[in-house]
Protein backbone atom coordinates (compact mmCIF):
# COMPACT_ATOMS: atom_id res chain seq x y z
CA UNK A 1 0.00 0.00 0.00
CA UNK A 2 0.85 3.22 -1.09
CA UNK A 3 2.33 5.80 1.81
CA UNK A 4 -0.77 8.34 1.17
CA UNK A 5 -2.84 5.37 1.62
CA UNK A 6 -1.19 3.99 4.81
CA UNK A 7 -1.58 7.44 6.29
CA UNK A 8 -5.26 8.24 5.39
CA UNK A 9 -6.47 4.78 7.02
CA UNK A 10 -4.16 5.67 10.04
CA UNK A 11 -5.96 9.02 10.49
CA UNK A 12 -8.79 7.98 9.45
CA UNK A 13 -8.73 5.50 11.97
CA UNK A 14 -7.53 7.70 14.70
CA UNK A 15 -10.58 9.58 14.53
CA UNK A 16 -12.72 6.85 14.75
CA UNK A 17 -10.62 5.74 17.74
CA UNK A 18 -11.00 9.44 19.38
CA UNK A 19 -14.66 8.79 18.73
CA UNK A 20 -15.16 6.17 20.52
CA UNK A 21 -13.31 7.20 23.31
CA UNK A 22 -16.05 10.30 23.66
CA UNK A 23 -19.15 8.48 24.17
CA UNK A 24 -20.51 11.63 25.42
CA UNK A 25 -20.28 13.67 22.36
CA UNK A 26 -21.68 10.76 20.27
CA UNK A 27 -24.76 11.42 22.83
CA UNK A 28 -24.97 14.92 22.32
CA UNK A 29 -24.82 14.41 18.73
CA UNK A 30 -27.56 11.92 19.05
CA UNK A 31 -29.39 13.93 21.36
CA UNK A 32 -29.26 17.57 19.84
CA UNK A 33 -31.23 16.49 16.57
CA UNK A 34 -33.68 14.15 18.42
CA UNK A 35 -34.63 16.93 20.76
CA UNK A 36 -35.37 19.14 17.52
CA UNK A 37 -37.48 16.38 15.69
CA UNK A 38 -39.22 14.91 19.24
CA UNK A 39 -40.16 18.26 20.95
CA UNK A 40 -39.72 21.16 18.87
CA UNK A 41 -41.18 19.82 15.40
CA UNK A 42 -44.22 18.75 17.50
CA UNK A 43 -45.16 22.06 18.98
CA UNK A 44 -44.54 23.97 15.33
CA UNK A 45 -46.34 20.96 13.44
CA UNK A 46 -49.53 23.14 14.01
CA UNK A 47 -47.93 26.88 13.39
CA UNK A 48 -46.91 25.71 9.70
CA UNK A 49 -48.76 24.96 7.13
CA UNK A 50 -46.92 22.76 4.16
CA UNK A 51 -47.89 22.67 0.78
CA UNK A 52 -46.45 19.50 -1.54
CA UNK A 53 -42.94 21.07 -2.67
CA UNK A 54 -40.83 18.31 -4.56
CA UNK A 55 -38.95 16.53 -3.79
CA UNK A 56 -42.27 15.48 -2.09
CA UNK A 57 -45.36 14.26 -3.49
CA UNK A 58 -47.87 13.87 -1.00
CA UNK A 59 -48.48 15.81 2.28
CA UNK A 60 -46.00 15.09 4.46
CA UNK A 61 -45.74 16.12 8.28
CA UNK A 62 -43.62 18.69 10.08
CA UNK A 63 -41.46 15.66 11.35
CA UNK A 64 -40.48 14.59 8.06
CA UNK A 65 -39.59 18.05 6.54
CA UNK A 66 -36.86 18.53 9.13
CA UNK A 67 -35.28 15.37 9.45
CA UNK A 68 -32.98 15.82 6.14
CA UNK A 69 -32.23 19.94 7.84
CA UNK A 70 -31.41 17.50 11.01
CA UNK A 71 -28.78 15.61 9.07
CA UNK A 72 -27.31 18.69 7.39
CA UNK A 73 -27.32 20.31 11.30
CA UNK A 74 -25.29 17.13 12.49
CA UNK A 75 -22.93 17.51 9.66
CA UNK A 76 -22.24 21.26 10.79
CA UNK A 77 -22.05 20.62 14.57
CA UNK A 78 -19.66 17.58 13.35
CA UNK A 79 -17.35 20.05 11.02
CA UNK A 80 -17.05 22.42 14.03
CA UNK A 81 -16.69 20.38 16.44
CA UNK A 82 -13.46 18.75 14.88
CA UNK A 83 -12.31 21.99 13.52
CA UNK A 84 -12.58 23.08 17.72
CA UNK A 85 -10.22 19.73 17.92
CA UNK A 86 -7.87 21.04 15.57
CA UNK A 87 -7.57 24.03 17.07
CA UNK A 88 -6.90 21.95 20.80
CA UNK A 89 -4.44 19.50 18.63
CA UNK A 90 -2.54 22.66 17.56
CA UNK A 91 -2.18 24.03 21.12
CA UNK A 92 -1.34 20.59 22.81
CA UNK A 93 1.22 19.37 19.91
CA UNK A 94 -0.26 16.83 17.62
CA UNK A 95 -1.25 19.35 15.22
CA UNK A 96 2.33 19.15 14.68
CA UNK A 97 3.21 15.76 14.91
CA UNK A 98 1.05 15.65 12.01
CA UNK A 99 1.50 18.56 9.81
CA UNK A 100 6.00 17.37 9.71
CA UNK A 101 4.93 13.87 8.35
CA UNK A 102 6.60 13.49 4.71
CA UNK A 103 3.29 13.74 2.67
CA UNK A 104 1.86 16.77 1.15
CA UNK A 105 0.11 19.11 3.40
CA UNK A 106 -2.85 19.31 1.78
CA UNK A 107 -3.17 15.26 1.53
CA UNK A 108 -2.67 15.23 5.39
CA UNK A 109 -5.79 17.83 5.66
CA UNK A 110 -7.87 15.79 3.41
CA UNK A 111 -7.61 13.23 5.27
CA UNK A 112 -8.21 14.28 8.50
CA UNK A 113 -11.24 15.70 6.82
CA UNK A 114 -12.42 12.64 5.37
CA UNK A 115 -11.94 10.99 9.09
CA UNK A 116 -13.86 13.25 10.61
CA UNK A 117 -16.87 13.65 7.78
CA UNK A 118 -16.89 9.85 8.02
CA UNK A 119 -17.74 10.33 11.50
CA UNK A 120 -20.55 12.57 10.97
CA UNK A 121 -22.11 10.54 8.67
CA UNK A 122 -22.12 7.33 11.18
CA UNK A 123 -24.17 9.85 13.56
CA UNK A 124 -26.26 10.60 10.67
CA UNK A 125 -27.33 7.24 10.17
CA UNK A 126 -27.82 6.66 13.81
CA UNK A 127 -30.07 9.17 13.86
CA UNK A 128 -31.99 8.18 11.10
CA UNK A 129 -31.95 5.34 12.90
CA UNK A 130 -33.95 6.33 15.49
CA UNK A 131 -36.45 8.79 13.71
CA UNK A 132 -37.70 5.61 12.07
CA UNK A 133 -38.24 3.86 15.62
CA UNK A 134 -40.77 7.15 16.13
CA UNK A 135 -42.25 5.94 12.46
CA UNK A 136 -39.99 8.92 10.49
CA UNK A 137 -40.06 6.89 7.56
CA UNK A 138 -37.83 7.53 4.16
CA UNK A 139 -37.85 5.48 1.08
CA UNK A 140 -36.31 2.56 1.87
CA UNK A 141 -33.49 3.23 -1.03
CA UNK A 142 -33.95 6.72 -0.27
CA UNK A 143 -31.38 6.01 2.89
CA UNK A 144 -28.71 4.14 0.21
CA UNK A 145 -28.62 6.83 -2.22
CA UNK A 146 -28.16 9.51 0.58
CA UNK A 147 -24.50 8.41 1.40
CA UNK A 148 -22.81 10.11 -1.37
CA UNK A 149 -25.04 13.41 -0.71
CA UNK A 150 -24.17 13.03 3.01
CA UNK A 151 -20.46 12.50 2.16
CA UNK A 152 -20.26 16.17 -0.05
CA UNK A 153 -22.24 17.99 2.41
CA UNK A 154 -20.12 16.82 5.65
CA UNK A 155 -17.17 17.36 3.07
CA UNK A 156 -17.65 20.88 2.46
CA UNK A 157 -18.84 21.88 5.82
CA UNK A 158 -15.81 19.99 7.12
CA UNK A 159 -13.69 21.77 4.96
CA UNK A 160 -15.31 25.28 5.73
CA UNK A 161 -14.52 24.32 9.64
CA UNK A 162 -10.96 23.60 8.67
CA UNK A 163 -10.72 26.95 7.31
CA UNK A 164 -12.07 28.27 10.05
CA UNK A 165 -9.41 26.62 12.58
CA UNK A 166 -6.54 27.77 10.12
CA UNK A 167 -7.89 31.65 11.36
CA UNK A 168 -8.59 31.44 14.96
CA UNK A 169 -5.99 31.88 17.31
CA UNK A 170 -6.79 30.34 20.36
CA UNK A 171 -9.04 27.95 21.61
CA UNK A 172 -10.99 30.37 23.93
CA UNK A 173 -12.17 32.31 20.52
CA UNK A 174 -14.11 29.55 19.45
CA UNK A 175 -17.08 30.69 21.10
CA UNK A 176 -17.56 33.65 18.29
CA UNK A 177 -17.85 30.35 16.09
CA UNK A 178 -20.80 29.10 16.80
CA UNK A 179 -22.89 32.39 17.22
CA UNK A 180 -21.05 33.60 14.02
CA UNK A 181 -21.03 30.45 11.55
CA UNK A 182 -23.49 27.38 13.24
CA UNK A 183 -26.30 29.89 14.40
CA UNK A 184 -26.86 32.31 11.18
CA UNK A 185 -26.17 29.00 8.95
CA UNK A 186 -28.71 26.53 10.40
CA UNK A 187 -31.27 29.70 11.05
CA UNK A 188 -31.09 30.99 7.44
CA UNK A 189 -31.66 27.57 5.78
CA UNK A 190 -34.38 25.09 4.62
CA UNK A 191 -33.81 22.90 6.96
CA UNK A 192 -36.43 24.29 9.73
CA UNK A 193 -38.73 26.36 6.71
CA UNK A 194 -38.93 25.87 2.85
CA UNK A 195 -38.09 28.44 1.07
CA UNK A 196 -41.27 29.85 -0.13
CA UNK A 197 -42.23 30.07 3.27
CA UNK A 198 -38.87 32.51 3.76
CA UNK A 199 -40.34 34.80 0.52
CA UNK A 200 -43.25 35.44 2.47
CA UNK A 201 -41.93 37.40 5.26
CA UNK A 202 -38.97 38.65 2.80
CA UNK A 203 -37.11 38.51 -0.61
CA UNK A 204 -33.68 39.26 0.68
CA UNK A 205 -34.33 36.65 3.18
CA UNK A 206 -35.45 34.10 1.02
CA UNK A 207 -32.28 35.28 -1.51
CA UNK A 208 -29.95 34.92 1.64
CA UNK A 209 -30.82 31.49 2.36
CA UNK A 210 -30.85 29.93 -1.23
CA UNK A 211 -27.35 31.05 -1.42
CA UNK A 212 -26.37 29.75 2.25
CA UNK A 213 -24.40 26.67 1.01
CA UNK A 214 -25.87 24.62 4.33
CA UNK A 215 -29.26 25.47 2.38
CA UNK A 216 -28.10 23.78 -0.79
CA UNK A 217 -26.49 20.65 1.72
CA UNK A 218 -29.65 20.11 3.49
CA UNK A 219 -31.63 20.12 -0.37
CA UNK A 220 -29.06 17.75 -1.97
CA UNK A 221 -29.43 15.21 1.41
CA UNK A 222 -33.41 15.93 1.33
CA UNK A 223 -33.50 15.34 -2.58
CA UNK A 224 -31.63 11.87 -2.28
CA UNK A 225 -33.42 10.74 0.58
CA UNK A 226 -36.44 10.30 -2.04
CA UNK A 227 -34.18 8.92 -4.63
CA UNK A 228 -33.82 12.33 -6.80
CA UNK A 229 -30.81 14.31 -7.72
CA UNK A 230 -30.99 17.79 -7.45
CA UNK A 231 -27.95 19.33 -9.32
CA UNK A 232 -28.23 22.77 -8.51
CA UNK A 233 -27.16 21.83 -5.08
CA UNK A 234 -25.20 19.68 -5.95
CA UNK A 235 -23.56 22.01 -7.98
CA UNK A 236 -23.58 24.79 -5.34
CA UNK A 237 -22.52 21.80 -2.51
CA UNK A 238 -19.49 21.22 -4.35
CA UNK A 239 -18.24 24.93 -5.41
CA UNK A 240 -18.38 25.83 -1.80
CA UNK A 241 -16.54 22.48 -1.13
CA UNK A 242 -13.79 23.52 -3.60
CA UNK A 243 -13.85 27.42 -2.05
CA UNK A 244 -13.69 26.35 1.49
CA UNK A 245 -10.92 23.65 1.21
CA UNK A 246 -8.74 26.39 -1.15
CA UNK A 247 -9.09 28.74 1.76
CA UNK A 248 -8.05 25.90 4.31
CA UNK A 249 -5.11 25.40 1.92
CA UNK A 250 -4.06 29.02 2.20
CA UNK A 251 -4.70 28.84 5.95
CA UNK A 252 -2.77 26.27 6.30
CA UNK A 253 0.35 27.00 4.28
CA UNK A 254 3.00 26.86 6.11
CA UNK A 255 4.53 30.02 4.25
CA UNK A 256 1.51 31.92 6.18
CA UNK A 257 2.75 30.98 9.59
CA UNK A 258 -0.64 29.82 10.66
CA UNK A 259 1.30 27.97 14.13
CA UNK A 260 3.83 30.40 14.66
CA UNK A 261 5.14 30.81 18.21
CA UNK A 262 7.36 33.02 19.89
CA UNK A 263 9.75 31.70 22.06
CA UNK B 1 28.89 4.54 12.77
CA UNK B 2 27.84 8.12 10.93
CA UNK B 3 25.67 9.12 8.71
CA UNK B 4 25.91 11.85 5.98
CA UNK B 5 24.34 15.24 5.37
CA UNK B 6 23.95 16.22 9.46
CA UNK B 7 22.20 19.76 10.09
CA UNK B 8 23.03 22.81 8.18
CA UNK B 9 21.25 26.62 8.95
CA UNK B 10 22.35 29.41 6.69
CA UNK B 11 21.76 32.73 7.60
CA UNK B 12 18.36 32.37 8.93
CA UNK B 13 15.77 35.10 9.60
CA UNK B 14 12.55 34.94 10.44
CA UNK B 15 10.48 38.08 11.87
CA UNK B 16 6.77 38.27 14.00
CA UNK B 17 5.47 41.23 12.22
CA UNK B 18 8.18 44.13 13.68
CA UNK B 19 10.11 41.85 16.15
CA UNK B 20 12.80 39.74 14.63
CA UNK B 21 12.85 36.25 16.38
CA UNK B 22 16.01 34.60 14.45
CA UNK B 23 18.32 37.34 13.12
CA UNK B 24 21.17 35.62 10.87
CA UNK B 25 21.04 32.68 12.41
CA UNK B 26 23.72 30.31 11.42
CA UNK B 27 25.52 26.67 12.10
CA UNK B 28 26.43 23.24 11.09
CA UNK B 29 25.83 19.90 13.22
CA UNK B 30 27.88 17.31 11.73
CA UNK B 31 26.89 13.83 11.39
CA UNK B 32 26.92 11.93 14.36
CA UNK B 33 27.18 14.75 16.68
CA UNK B 34 25.31 15.97 19.72
CA UNK B 35 24.91 19.18 19.78
CA UNK B 36 23.31 21.43 22.65
CA UNK B 37 21.15 24.79 21.40
CA UNK B 38 21.24 26.52 24.60
CA UNK B 39 18.99 30.09 25.20
CA UNK B 40 16.82 31.74 28.26
CA UNK B 41 13.07 31.19 27.33
CA UNK B 42 12.03 33.68 24.49
CA UNK B 43 15.73 33.51 22.73
CA UNK B 44 14.18 32.32 19.28
CA UNK B 45 14.61 28.53 20.27
CA UNK B 46 11.15 27.56 19.58
CA UNK B 47 11.00 29.98 15.99
CA UNK B 48 14.10 27.98 15.05
CA UNK B 49 12.48 24.76 15.78
CA UNK B 50 9.43 25.74 13.92
CA UNK B 51 11.47 26.35 10.92
CA UNK B 52 13.18 23.26 10.88
CA UNK B 53 10.30 21.25 11.58
CA UNK B 54 8.88 23.10 8.72
CA UNK B 55 5.65 23.86 10.58
CA UNK B 56 6.45 27.64 9.26
CA UNK B 57 9.15 29.11 6.32
CA UNK B 58 10.80 32.03 5.74
CA UNK B 59 12.05 33.44 2.43
CA UNK B 60 15.82 34.35 4.26
CA UNK B 61 18.47 31.59 4.79
CA UNK B 62 18.69 28.23 4.43
CA UNK B 63 18.28 24.98 6.13
CA UNK B 64 18.64 21.81 5.72
CA UNK B 65 18.82 17.93 6.75
CA UNK B 66 20.65 14.91 5.66
CA UNK B 67 21.56 17.03 2.59
CA UNK B 68 18.01 17.92 1.70
CA UNK B 69 17.51 21.73 1.69
CA UNK B 70 13.88 21.50 3.62
CA UNK B 71 12.50 24.22 1.16
CA UNK B 72 13.34 22.60 -2.08
CA UNK B 73 12.94 19.31 -0.79
CA UNK B 74 10.42 19.56 2.40
CA UNK B 75 9.26 15.77 1.82
CA UNK B 76 13.04 14.26 1.61
CA UNK B 77 14.20 16.71 4.81
CA UNK B 78 10.79 15.80 6.59
CA UNK B 79 11.75 11.96 6.02
CA UNK B 80 15.41 11.92 7.93
CA UNK B 81 14.22 13.88 10.53
CA UNK B 82 12.96 12.74 14.15
CA UNK B 83 11.12 15.59 16.00
CA UNK B 84 10.52 15.42 20.01
CA UNK B 85 8.58 18.68 20.05
CA UNK B 86 7.96 20.42 23.57
CA UNK B 87 4.24 20.60 23.87
CA UNK B 88 2.97 16.65 24.74
CA UNK B 89 1.81 15.13 21.00
CA UNK B 90 0.29 11.36 22.68
CA UNK B 91 -2.66 10.02 22.28
CA UNK B 92 -3.03 9.50 26.01
CA UNK B 93 -6.48 6.93 25.40
CA UNK B 94 -4.34 4.95 23.26
CA UNK B 95 -1.65 2.46 23.96
CA UNK B 96 1.77 3.56 23.17
CA UNK B 97 2.17 0.54 20.57
CA UNK B 98 -1.65 2.22 18.94
CA UNK B 99 0.68 5.62 19.04
CA UNK B 100 3.39 4.88 17.97
CA UNK B 101 1.70 2.58 14.67
CA UNK B 102 -0.35 5.39 13.88
CA UNK B 103 3.24 7.61 13.51
CA UNK B 104 4.74 5.08 12.07
CA UNK B 105 1.82 5.16 9.43
CA UNK B 106 2.14 8.84 8.67
CA UNK B 107 5.43 7.90 7.25
CA UNK B 108 4.29 5.28 5.28
CA UNK B 109 5.30 2.22 7.28
CA UNK B 110 2.76 -0.57 7.97
CA UNK B 111 2.71 -4.18 9.00
CA UNK B 112 5.27 -6.21 9.82
CA UNK B 113 7.79 -3.87 9.09
CA UNK B 114 6.10 -1.08 11.48
CA UNK B 115 5.84 -3.43 14.41
CA UNK B 116 9.70 -4.38 13.98
CA UNK B 117 10.63 -1.31 13.69
CA UNK B 118 8.10 -0.03 16.61
CA UNK B 119 9.44 -2.86 18.64
CA UNK B 120 12.92 -1.93 18.21
CA UNK B 121 12.45 1.71 19.00
CA UNK B 122 10.68 0.65 22.30
CA UNK B 123 13.64 -1.78 23.38
CA UNK B 124 16.28 0.89 22.38
CA UNK B 125 14.22 3.49 25.32
CA UNK B 126 13.66 0.28 27.50
CA UNK B 127 9.69 0.55 27.34
CA UNK B 128 9.17 -2.29 25.45
CA UNK B 129 7.27 -4.21 28.34
CA UNK B 130 4.96 -0.79 28.68
CA UNK B 131 4.04 -1.39 25.16
CA UNK B 132 0.63 -2.31 26.24
CA UNK B 133 -0.49 0.35 28.80
CA UNK B 134 -1.72 2.98 27.95
CA UNK B 135 -0.37 6.50 27.62
CA UNK B 136 -2.81 8.19 30.41
CA UNK B 137 -1.33 5.45 32.65
CA UNK B 138 2.39 6.45 32.17
CA UNK B 139 4.25 8.98 34.10
CA UNK B 140 5.77 12.12 32.57
CA UNK B 141 9.61 10.46 31.90
CA UNK B 142 8.11 7.16 30.27
CA UNK B 143 6.12 9.32 28.24
CA UNK B 144 8.99 11.57 26.92
CA UNK B 145 10.53 7.96 26.16
CA UNK B 146 7.91 7.62 24.56
CA UNK B 147 8.18 10.10 22.34
CA UNK B 148 11.88 10.10 21.53
CA UNK B 149 11.10 5.95 20.62
CA UNK B 150 8.30 7.28 18.53
CA UNK B 151 11.05 10.02 16.99
CA UNK B 152 13.17 6.87 16.13
CA UNK B 153 10.78 4.57 14.57
CA UNK B 154 11.69 5.42 10.74
CA UNK B 155 15.25 5.43 11.09
CA UNK B 156 15.36 9.37 11.13
CA UNK B 157 19.66 10.56 10.43
CA UNK B 158 18.49 13.89 12.58
CA UNK B 159 17.09 13.77 16.01
CA UNK B 160 15.76 17.49 16.90
CA UNK B 161 14.22 17.26 20.25
CA UNK B 162 12.50 20.93 22.01
CA UNK B 163 13.61 21.33 25.36
CA UNK B 164 12.44 17.44 26.05
CA UNK B 165 12.66 17.19 29.95
CA UNK B 166 10.56 20.12 31.09
CA UNK B 167 8.39 19.24 33.46
CA UNK B 168 10.25 15.76 34.50
CA UNK B 169 12.22 14.72 37.71
CA UNK B 170 15.75 15.08 37.94
CA UNK B 171 16.21 11.26 37.74
CA UNK B 172 13.54 11.15 34.16
CA UNK B 173 16.18 14.30 33.02
CA UNK B 174 18.94 12.60 33.87
CA UNK B 175 18.13 9.20 32.16
CA UNK B 176 16.93 11.00 29.41
CA UNK B 177 19.66 12.91 28.60
CA UNK B 178 21.96 10.03 28.77
CA UNK B 179 19.61 8.14 26.33
CA UNK B 180 19.86 11.15 23.97
CA UNK B 181 23.40 10.98 24.47
CA UNK B 182 23.88 7.53 23.79
CA UNK B 183 21.72 7.61 20.27
CA UNK B 184 24.21 9.93 19.13
CA UNK B 185 27.49 8.21 19.95
CA UNK B 186 26.56 4.61 19.40
CA UNK B 187 23.92 5.07 16.28
CA UNK B 188 25.73 8.25 14.74
CA UNK B 189 22.38 10.81 15.22
CA UNK B 190 22.57 13.86 14.30
CA UNK B 191 20.92 15.47 17.58
CA UNK B 192 20.24 18.93 17.75
CA UNK B 193 18.71 19.19 21.89
CA UNK B 194 17.60 22.57 22.50
CA UNK B 195 17.52 23.15 26.09
CA UNK B 196 17.92 26.17 28.97
CA UNK B 197 19.48 24.28 31.57
CA UNK B 198 22.98 23.93 31.41
CA UNK B 199 23.47 21.10 33.66
CA UNK B 200 21.68 18.79 30.64
CA UNK B 201 24.90 19.53 28.48
CA UNK B 202 28.46 18.08 28.58
CA UNK B 203 31.86 19.11 27.80
CA UNK B 204 32.23 17.21 25.25
CA UNK B 205 28.81 18.21 23.40
CA UNK B 206 28.64 20.85 20.85
CA UNK B 207 27.66 24.06 22.34
CA UNK B 208 25.61 26.76 20.17
CA UNK B 209 24.22 29.72 22.43
CA UNK B 210 21.27 31.42 21.01
CA UNK B 211 20.28 34.23 23.07
CA UNK B 212 17.64 37.43 21.16
CA UNK B 213 17.57 35.75 17.99
CA UNK B 214 21.53 35.57 17.55
CA UNK B 215 23.64 32.88 17.65
CA UNK B 216 26.63 34.48 20.21
CA UNK B 217 28.71 31.52 20.97
CA UNK B 218 28.99 28.51 18.96
CA UNK B 219 31.89 24.91 19.82
CA UNK B 220 32.58 22.52 22.05
CA UNK B 221 31.05 23.29 25.11
CA UNK B 222 34.24 21.75 27.35
CA UNK B 223 36.52 24.78 25.41
CA UNK B 224 34.13 27.34 25.46
CA UNK B 225 33.61 27.80 29.31
CA UNK B 226 37.23 27.31 29.82
CA UNK B 227 37.75 27.48 33.29
CA UNK B 228 34.15 28.59 34.98
CA UNK B 229 31.31 26.67 35.20
CA UNK B 230 28.97 26.48 32.11
CA UNK B 231 26.38 28.33 33.82
CA UNK B 232 28.82 31.00 34.75
CA UNK B 233 29.39 30.81 31.05
CA UNK B 234 26.12 30.97 29.66
CA UNK B 235 24.83 34.06 32.31
CA UNK B 236 28.00 36.18 30.93
CA UNK B 237 27.34 35.18 26.90
CA UNK B 238 23.50 35.83 27.60
CA UNK B 239 24.54 39.63 29.05
CA UNK B 240 22.18 41.37 31.55
CA UNK B 241 19.06 39.69 31.60
CA UNK B 242 19.92 36.12 31.66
Amino acid sequence: MSAYLTALRAIVLREALRFVHQRERFLAALVRPLVWLLVFAAGFRAALGLSIIPPYQTYITYETYIVPGLCGMILLFNGMQSSLSLVYDRETGSMRLLLTAPLPRGWLLFCKLLGSTLIGILQVYAFLAVAWLFDIEMPALGYVAALPALLIAGLMLGALGLAISSFIKQLENFAGVMNFVIFPMFFLSTALYPLWKMAESSDLLRDICAANPFTQAVELIRFALYLDWNLAALGWVALSLAAFLALALWGYDPARGFVRRKG
Amino acid sequence: MTRTGGLNVRDVTFRYGAKTALDCAGFDVAPGRFAALLGPNGAGKSTLFGLLTRLFTTAEGRISVAGHDIAREPRAALARMGVVFQSPTLDLDLTIRQNLRYFAALHGLSGRDAARRIDAALERLDIAERAGERARDLNGGHRRRTEIARALIHGPDVLLLDEATVGLDAASRHAIVDHVHRLAAEDGLTVLWATHLTDEVRDTDRLIVLHRGRIRADGEAGELRGAQSLTDYFLATTGEDA
